[in-house]
């Protein structure tokens, strides 16, 4: 008897086990679909970052925009993580106050295109106050001039196909951002930062600006972005350098 | 000693056991990730921003530890351990409502409301464990599971996603009641203080009246007791 109920234990078990995991799957595929799985939903933490990125993306999806604040907010010390690269080409680029350095947008694209510095500063621009908070604790307030990225999207034509943008620094540190958040007023190229050209070691000559994200989503030193449909296919496939660094890919957070 | 002399009480009901280890380990894993996510910048600021260079509320006597091994993963797991902790305390607090167990065993009965027998129940613990405390909780522990569980937690989660720019761009009423940013995230690291003092009387608690026979109640759900001589 006892061998007949545990038979019949296992067999529920097994059959709550297989449908849970075919549930699990089911619903990653639906998130997939409506752009609510992060790139970086497997390993042993995958499941926290998948959560935490599909909620907060369908929180977000009323088109929310992060707290902006006034002039007297902005903050006297606006510290710096990773000063800028000491390497080539950058050190050269930086002497010659970026004239010689290209923005090149390619990818998913109708028309590929390379910008100059001047070409951005002509672009429509926004200023916008707000603050950038470091995942390390510390946060600090400031203004941020650029281009909106929604902007160059639509000059170079993105397809509509595409799901990604993907950022190239000088460093090493690539990452990416969903095409919601690449087409959000807020998101920025940003080249001034408090009224001034952006410093060498606040990201010049252009950095991304997303204050709905955490500072490390906001890279700096830009050299080119690529509009793509996957993010399997990049590198690790986690979307960025930073689950690599042990760093979740969405920085919402 | 004979079984005869034992005599078993049934304590915990299995959707209290289970929740409890579950809670158990989240809020292990949380404390862990949280010191390492707090070792990253130990100071903490009052207001909207601060940061090294501008004056800080308290210096915590803790090191700085920047090593991305510890900072990056310590995030990683402080998020899903709050997702376990967020099902794991919806399964209890529905299971609670439906079996009654908040009103039956936490509410505190309106005749222990009052000083004297809030005071018997301190002075009890140092006379050894009390007899009427056996099948159900005392005075003082609904008070503080009660507290902990609809103030505190909640007041976790609250100050946790006050801290994150992409839900206050939702609603940012959420940061701007607590003062900030760094408000947010000092009144966190107070919360979570309160937590661990929480989590200390607590083990204080299971050493004074029988760590083995408490856990043993907590996993299997009975309690033994030694009968009294009469």
């Amino acid at each position: 008897m006892s061998a007949i109920l545990s038979r019949r234990k296992f067999i529920t078990a097994s059959l709550a086990t297989a449908t849970g995991v075919a549930g699990v799957s089911v619903a990653a595929r639906i998130a997939d679909g409506y752009g609510l799985l992060a790139p970086d939903h497997g390993g042993i933490f995958g499941a926290g970052e998948a959560l935490t990125y599909g909620a907060q993306r369908l929180l977000m999806s009323v088109h929310s925009r992060a707290r902006e604040f006034g002039r007297g907010d902005i903050s006297r010390v606006s510290p710096v993580n990773h000063a800028h690269p000491r390497f080539d080409p950058y050190e050269r680029l930086l002497y010659n106050k970026f004239a010689d350095w290209r923005f090149y947008v390619d990818g998913l694209v109708e028309r590929p295109a390379a910008f100059s510095l001047d070409d951005l500063k002509r672009m429509p621009s926004r200023t916008q106050i707000t603050q950038l908070i470091c995942e390390e604790g510390w946060s600090f307030i400031a203004a941020w001039t650029g281009v909106p990225l929604s902007h160059i999207l639509q000059l170079v034509g993105a397809h509509p196909s595409a799901k990604w943008v993907l950022f190239y620094p000088f460093d090493d540190f690539w990452g990416s951002i969903d095409m919601p958040e690449a087409l959000h007023p807020q998101t920025l190229l940003a080249y001034g930062m408090n009224g001034e050209d952006l410093s060498a070691d606040h990201g010049a000559p252009v950095r991304l600006r997303i204050p709905r994200q955490l500072g490390y989503k906001n890279l700096k030193f830009l050299a080119r972005i690529s509009v793509t449909d996957r993010l399997d296919n990049v590198g690790d496939g986690n979307g960025s350098a930073a689950p690599g660094l042990g760093y979740s890919w969405y920085g919402g957070i | 000693m004979p079984d005869s002399e034992i005599r078993y009480v049934q304590r915990h009901s299995a959707i209290v056991r289970v929740t409890h280890w579950i809670n158990a380990a989240g809020f292990l894993a949380l404390v862990v990730s949280g010191i390492a996510i707090l070792l990253a910048y130990p100071r903490l600021h009052w207001g909207e921003t601060g940061s090294l260079g501008t004056p800080s509320l308290v210096d915590l006597p803790l090191p700085f530890v920047l090593e991305l091994g510890i900072r990056g993963p310590g995030r990683y797991l402080h998020f899903l351990a709050a997702w376990v902790l967020l099902f794991n305390g919806s399964v209890y607090l529905i299971a609670g409502l439906y079996t009654r167990h908040f009103r039956n065993e936490l509410l505190p009965r309106r005749s222990d409301l009052a000083l004297r027998p809030m005071l018997k129940v301190i002075v009890n613990h140092f006379q050894g464990a009390p007899e009427d405390e056996i099948e159900s909780y005392n005075v003082l522990q609904r008070f503080f599971y009660l507290g902990v569980m609809f103030v505190l937690i909640p007041f976790m989660f609250v100050s946790g996603l006050a801290m994150s720019p992409a839900v206050t761009s939702v609603i940012p009423a959420l940061v701007e009641m607590l003062g900030g940013h760094q408000s947010a995230r000092t009144l966190h690291f107070v919360a979570a203080n309160l937590l661990l003092l929480f989590f200390l009387v607590h083990m204080t608690m299971l050493f004074l009246t029988g760590f083995n026979s408490r856990c043993r109640a907590m996993i299997t759900g009975y309690l033994a007791l030694r009968k009294k001589a009469r």
